[in-house]
């Protein structure tokens, strides 16, 4: 018995410092779709330029990618203001283009990305081996006569605390800055941000910048336990995608109740059903938003606040 | 103060604003009226440059505004309460109150307005900290005028400020109105609601299907046979 429940809660942990991650992904793109109202699909394609980054930065100048985090992100703010500035505002201008399709130039900034990266870095598996990869905390190291035994995985662990941090100091400059709250404002009604006195068009370029440094600070926190190649991007943006439909569309809190929900139902898919089959889990997790929670996390916490 | 000189405005290729001029000097209250489709929102939003004019020009002291980017025009004076109130629903009534603020003087003052706002709608105060989704028809309204108080305009534009809401409150609505004016606060209205309107306009013009066909006094307008039949009723 105490085996089932030390393996549940193990799996339980190993899901929500997952989700962590993915609820850090999951914002970037939700920022992007409220103020743009497009869906950002060249997301994970974002990510893994900044694990890229991190991993140069590991292989020739030995810095950690926790100390990567403070470069990639920069970089792939900038990033994100000149793809939006000369790339999708142009196209955003061109009236004879329906709004829905300019979700198709973020595919091609994608699949450019992650061809540039193949031809750059070739197609190799590559990751960073810190050492400090395979430690861990014990949960008997702390309580001698625990009845079960739990795990910490050293950098899980460090990735999920920076995380929640990024999040917090994000959830800061949203509500407690005018920029931030510009930011909201312009995501919920455009005109009236704009007969406020809000720059619309720089917040679309800030809230880009701020979406890819997001998702890039969530490569940097990737790379010490994951693998990297140049295809990698487009399961991200897949996952990405998920949360935000999850969560709800640009709700915040609901990409990070999402990503929760996602990394944690995926963990659980992988220990109860199969390794294989996590994939699988993140689909049916999927369709089951779209039918039974059409307006995702965020609808529900709507329906509560507003009382309706 | 204002002054639109021979406007037409266009929504793709639908003319619905066809050689449109008035002025609104300092002080005044003026209101446009019309029916439903006359162009009367239009022209606010021609005025804080959501829309933009084909033809002619619009001046704000003298300042050619259609140069300016409609950003900047809540600085430079002009607040535009918009129809339908327009508020940030899922932000707090004091965030919004926040955002009528982002620019100049007005962000430097934004604890004294606030203050000034909570004074005329004490409503308000109490409600500070819930969603502005939250609030009723009237207190909603009342927040989105406060919001463009923040912005300390010397002209306010208010669109339909009574839609949709009971007759008490309309009442109490246009009584802050005629506070506003009496701050020194230069007022363009707009309005179905032609009767009150009227009452505390000092001039009017009626629009009809995107032109101008009658001005005068609000008094005037009040006697005017045209405006007798299709407003008012009588």
């Amino acid at each position: 018995m105490s085996v089932q429940i030390e393996i549940f809660l193990q799996t339980l942990i190993a899901g929500l410092l997952l989700g962590g991650l993915y609820a850090l992904i999951g914002i970037g793109m939700t920022l992007i779709m409220g103020v743009m109202k497009i869906i950002n699909l060249a997301h994970g394609e974002l990510m893994m330029v900044a694990m890229y980054i991190a991993y140069w930065l590991f292989v020739l100048f030995h810095i950690d990618p926790y100390v990567s985090v403070l470069i990639a992100t920069p970089v792939m703010f900038f990033m994100g203001v000149a793809i939006q500035k000369y790339l999708i505002n142009p196209v955003m201008k061109v009236e004879s283009i329906l709004p829905e399709n300019q979700v198709i130039l973020t595919v091609g900034i994608g699949m450019v990305l992650s061809n540039m990266a193949t031809i750059f870095f070739t197609s190799d598996y590559r990751s960073t081996p810190v050492d400090y990869a395979s430690n861990a905390f014990y949960l008997s190291d702390y309580w001698r006569d625990s009845p079960i035994e739990l795990s910490l995985s050293i950098p899980w662990t460090v990735s999920f605390i920076l995380a929640v941090i990024i999040t917090v100091s994000l959830w800061f400059f949203l509500t407690k800055t005018d920029t931030g709250k510009s930011i909201r404002a312009t995501a919920q009604d455009k005109d009236a941000a704009l007969m406020m006195g809000v720059n619309v068009e720089r917040m679309r370029v800030v809230t880009f910048g701020l979406g890819a440094a997001l998702v890039g600070a969530a490569g940097c926190l990737f790379i010490p336990i994951y693998y990297l190649y140049p295809a990698l991007g487009g399961k991200f943006t897949l996952i990405a995608f998920v949360i935000t439909i999850l969560g709800g569309l640009g709700s915040t809190i609901g990409a990070i109740i999402g990503g929760l929900i996602l990394g944690i139902f995926e963990s659980m898919t992988a220990t109860y059903v199969g390794m294989g089959w996590a994939p699988v889990g993140r689909f049916v997790i999927f369709i089951a938003a779209l039918i039974f929670l059409p307006g995702g996390v965020a609808a529900i916490l709507r329906r509560h606040k507003l009382g309706k | 103060m204002l002054e639109v000189r021979g406007i037409d405005v266009f929504y793709g290729d639908v003319q619905v604003i066809w050689d449109l001029s008035f002025s609104v000097s300092e002080g005044e209250v003026v209101a446009l009226i019309g029916a439903n489709g006359a162009g009367k929102s239009t022209t606010l939003k021609t005025i804080s440059g959501i829309l933009s004019p084909r033809k002619g020009t619009i001046t704000f002291n003298g300042e050619d505004i259609l140069k300016i980017k409609p950003y900047r025009l809540i600085e430079m004076g002009i607040a535009h309460v918009p129809e339908g109130r327009r508020l940030f629903v899922e932000m707090t009534v004091e965030e919004n109150l926040d955002m009528g603020s982002l620019r100049g003087t007005a962000r430097k003052e934004r604890q004294r307005n606030k203050e000034m706002v909570y004074s005329i709608f004490p409503r308000l105060k109490e409600r500070s900290r819930q969603l502005a989704g939250t609030l009723s028809g009237g207190e909603q309204q009342m927040l989105a005028i406060g919001r463009g108080l923040m912005s300390m305009p010397r002209l306010i534009m208010f669109d339909e400020p009574s839609l949709g809401l009971a007759p008490i409150l309309v009442k109490e609505i246009f009584a802050v109105i005629e506070n506003i004016r009496k701050e020194g606060v230069t007022v363009l209205i707009v309005e179905q609601n032609v009767k009150q309107t009227l009452s505390v306009a000092d001039r009017a013009y009626v629009l009809e299907t995107g032109k101008m066909v009658l001005e005068g006094t609000g008094k005037e307008l009040m006697d005017n046979e045209h405006v007798k039949t299709a407003f008012l009723g009588v």
